[in-house]
């Protein structure tokens, strides 16, 4: 079994996922994990109350800046008007029938779904426990329940008594739970939506080097690992040579696994050193050997053929035929890769009774199906703790589950009670695949008398989800939606459509990256529509809003980006230039405006952007505002800079080096306006991110640059 | 062989080879997890340690050439280093939180060199810490933030 080609069928992963049940036996240092003064209080999966009065939220979503912990908690205390520094937010263990993701039917993040899912589901879980500590110091107090109050984490009657949630803790855990404990009216309010009312829950300990992540685990005899993989992709191992390395202070023990040959070291530098005496000899028959230039006119050669039709209106193609005037433009998109600060990493303990695995995993009913799988166990013994990892933007959503996979066979391969933690270096990270595919779209359009008559697209990429557990998720009628979302249907009306799509079939493993398809659809879109407008005489934001009467929504956070930014043209004066993009992603609606000029060195300078979201209820206003600076700065320093390239299949680029990272001085100013809304609460952690390349790209060509018809802007291949 | 190193104001006997980045030998001989890897060649500024008070790149610096006192984030303590981090708080910089450590010895080690930098000093004392969350905006105000403290 490799990590590339290990693959669960749907039935045994939904069967594992059905039947499991977590082991009440822990190994020792899942043990060792059980606070002091554990809770008193557990009136259902999420909420846990000590004597101590803390309450702590048990978070089903992975944490790696997003914000579900402070989101989640916000909730809980909303309901049960808890002081806010009472709150604890803690992952709750790997259990798909306590902790499934309701959009997916296992436990997993991603698609921007945290907050979505877990509003409802955690506002009643402390609705719950509410009326539990109530009615327990109704019964101490020997009062009606009814006349009780709770103010900041205190229960109140009017005859002056009163006492903190620990009093009750033991009391309430007596109570039957209700099952219909009534919410909050949004006018009862105090934390949800209100500016100021809560901090970051984690915060603090990140500030001082406090919180831990996956690299700092350290157990007794632990080793360090890091593994040589081929370096073109589908490569194997042919034969190795361990003998220098082994001659390397510190490492222990060199094994091959399924991915390549792992290195055990006291430590992560004998493990690094180890590696590089190490000889590996590739077989490279199987592997992938073209590289991004022929790829890409390959991908141009196929968007002129036809191809699988994945939106259509009207006959686009006739009306183009007729046209005095069509204008083209072919975009092309990089392989990106994610390269969160955490390269990926894992801990894993293990013998015949059972395994703990500690990382930062982000599926984590598959990943505990998949080291249960791999080291034979039964899944009832493999318990999987979910750490706070540094970041993602999706690479830790795996969906060929190969780092769960390397992590056990490192672990199995080297046999019981050797507790291994398996690093990925930066190099391994930037060279190991599971990329944003690239893409091309090929646009086609007319316009006519001020108007646009008709708009036709070609896709060309690979698709992450053909052939895996989650074809079904995403893929019907043979196109994966993940590829064509936010191109086969236009917020724009335009009377003659079509988005056609190809799979091109590649052997370098991609992955999606936050904001998934949106991440080139809306560059290819928003400069096209931006074009056409051009073309049309129309002002970018006026021309846009004519076409958008079917979307409300969009329209609501376009008017009002344009009223932040004053908007009056895309001429800003002073040498700089403002464009404007709009996407929906996730549920969520974001405008942005881009002020640019063209810096003494020839590069865009980006000096503010303007960002309007609609994300539903705003729980947390500022979690949402720092998610779209976030996603503004990460898709800005793409769209400018980020790009992997491959040479006869082998990724160029290897560290921060040649991957350029956008950086301090890069970062433009952000304005965010939240618009209000009583809808329920959409994702803010990926659309952020797809509106910021082609507004930059719709500046650039009021700048008389053009717009970038191939990313990065910056130092691009072609 | 045995290497001395002065860290947070204890002395310690480490048993590794001579070219050990300090990173490592602060993390896994001494425990000291504060400090992150990054990328390994002193491009991402997460390994940022102090030595004698000044910021270096902890993952390029072999144990044999160090020769002065290191600090890590563990043992920040000091007005700068207490005005940063309730900077940080305050406007709650940190998202995933992983380079934060980093971040926060380059930016205590610029106030206390420069109490009220420019915006082009923070850019200058900045520039080498990659932040891929992009919580950048937010480490200026911060930092502004902190100056204004420390001006009392």
């Amino acid at each position: 079994m490799t990590a590339h080609d290990l693959t669960l069928s749907r039935r045994s992963l939904l069967a594992g996922a059905g039947g499991l049940v977590i082991a009440l036996q822990l190994p020792k240092a899942a043990r060792a994990q059980q606070a002091p003064g554990a809770a008193t209080f557990a009136p259902n999966a999420f909420i846990r109350v000590a004597a101590d009065s803390s309450v702590t939220v048990l978070v089903k979503h992975i944490e790696f800046g997003q914000g579900p912990f402070t989101g989640l908690a916000t909730l809980v205390a909303e309901e049960m008007d808890a002081d806010w520094s009472q709150m604890r937010a803690e992952h709750a263990p790997a259990d798909v029938k306590l902790y499934a993701n309701l959009a997916f039917g296992v436990q997993g993040t991603g698609g921007s779904t945290a907050m979505a899912n877990s509003f409802d589901q955690i506002r009643k879980a402390a609705a719950t426990a509410r009326i539990m500590l109530v009615q327990a110091a109704a019964q101490a107090w020997k009062v009606p329940a009814g006349e009780i109050t709770i103010e900041a984490g205190v229960l109140k009657h009017a005859s002056g008594k009163q006492g903190r949630f620990g009093e009750f803790a033991e009391a309430a855990a007596k109570l039957p739970a209700p099952t219909d404990a009534p919410l909050k009216s949004p006018a009862q309010y105090r934390l949800i939506g209100k500016e100021g009312a809560v901090k970051r829950i984690d915060g603090a300990d990140k500030a001082r080097g406090k919180a831990q992540f996956t690299i700092d685990i350290s157990a007794p005899g632990m080793l360090t690992v890091v593994v040589a993989r081929p370096p073109r992709f589908g490569g194997k191992v042919a034969s190795f040579d361990a003998t220098e390395a082994l001659k390397i202070k510190g490492v222990v023990d060199v094994k091959q696994i399924g991915s390549g040959v792992a290195v055990y070291g006291q430590g992560m530098w004998p493990a690094i050193k180890g590696r590089e005496a190490l000889k590996v000899a590739w077989d490279e028959s199987g592997a992938e050997t073209r590289g991004s230039a022929e790829l890409i006119a390959e991908y141009r050669a196929l968007a002129r053929t036809p191809g699988t039709v994945a939106g259509n209106h009207g006959d686009a193609q006739a009306v183009l035929a007729k046209a005095e005037r069509v204008i083209e433009a072919e975009y092309v998109f990089p392989y990106l890769a994610h390269a969160p600060m955490e390269p990926l990493d894992g801990y894993l303990e293990w013998n015949a009774q059972g395994a703990l695995a500690r990382f930062g995993s982000q599926f984590q009913t598959t990943e505990h199906m998949t080291i249960a799988t791999v080291l034979g166990l039964p899944p009832e013994t493999v318990r999987l703790e979910t750490m706070l990892a540094g970041g993602s933007f999706g690479r830790r959503a795996q969906v060929s589950q190969h780092l769960a996979a390397e992590l056990a066979m490192c672990a199995k391969a080297i046999g019981p009670n050797r507790p291994v933690k398996l690093v990925w270096t930066r190099e391994d990270d930037l060279t190991g695949g599971h990329y944003r595919p690239l893409f091309v779209h090929r646009l086609r359009g007319a316009v006519k008398d001020g108007k646009i008559t008709a708009w036709t697209n070609s896709i060309v990429g690979q698709s992450f989800f053909l052939g895996t557990p989650f074809e079904a998720m995403t893929v019907k009628n043979g196109i994966d939606a993940t590829m064509v979302e936010g191109a086969n249907e236009l917020p724009y009306e335009v009377a003659d459509f079509r988005c056609e799509v190809h799979t091109a079939k590649v052997g370098v493993p991609t992955l999606w990256w936050r904001s998934v398809g949106h991440t080139h659809t809306a560059y290819a879109v928003e400069c096209f529509i931006d074009e056409l407008l051009q073309a049309a005489g129309q002002d970018p934001v006026a021309g846009r809003l004519a076409l958008m009467g079917k979307e409300p929504r969009l329209a609501a956070v376009l008017k009002a980006v344009a009223e932040l930014a004053k908007w009056t043209g895309p001429d800003a004066g002073n040498g700089r230039a403002r464009g404007v993009a709009v996407a929906e992603s996730f549920g969520s609606f974001v405008a942005q405006i881009a002020e640019v000029s063209i810096g003494a060195d020839g590069e865009p300078k980006v000096h503010k952007v303007w960002c309007a979201i609609d994300c539903g209820i705003a729980v947390n206003p500022d979690v949402i505002r720092a998610q779209m600076e976030g996603g503004i700065g990460f898709g800005l320093g793409h769209a400018l800079y980020g790009e992997i390239t491959l040479d006869k299949g082998k990724p160029v680029q290897t560290n921060f080096d040649s991957y350029r990272s956008l950086r301090f001085q890069e970062m433009p100013e952000v304005a965010v306006v939240i618009v209000a809304s009583t809808e329920k609460p959409t994702g803010v952690g990926e659309p952020g991110v797809p509106p910021i390349g082609p507004a930059v790209a719709n500046a650039l060509a009021r700048l008389g640059k053009g717009r970038p018809r191939q990313l990065p802007m910056v130092g691009g291949m072609v | 062989m045995a290497h001395t190193l002065t860290v947070n104001g204890r002395t310690h006997s480490v048993d590794v080879d001579d070219d050990t980045p300090l990173l490592w030998a602060i993390r896994d001989n001494l425990g000291l997890t504060g400090t992150k890897f990054g990328c390994g060649i002193a491009q991402c500024g997460a390994c940022t340690v102090w030595i004698d008070g000044q910021p270096v790149r902890s993952c390029v610096t072999p144990v044999s050439a160090v020769d002065g006192k290191v600090t890590t984030i563990e043992a920040l303590d000091s007005k700068e280093a207490r005005a940063v981090q309730t900077a940080w708080d305050k406007i709650d910089v940190p998202q995933c939180g992983y380079c934060q450590s980093g971040q926060v010895m380059s930016a205590v080690a610029l106030l206390k060199d420069n109490p009220k930098p420019s915006d082009s000093d923070i850019d200058a004392a900045m520039n080498g810490n990659i932040c891929r969350c992009a919580t950048y905006a937010r480490i200026r105000t911060a930092i502004h933030a902190a100056a204004r403290t420390l001006e009392g």
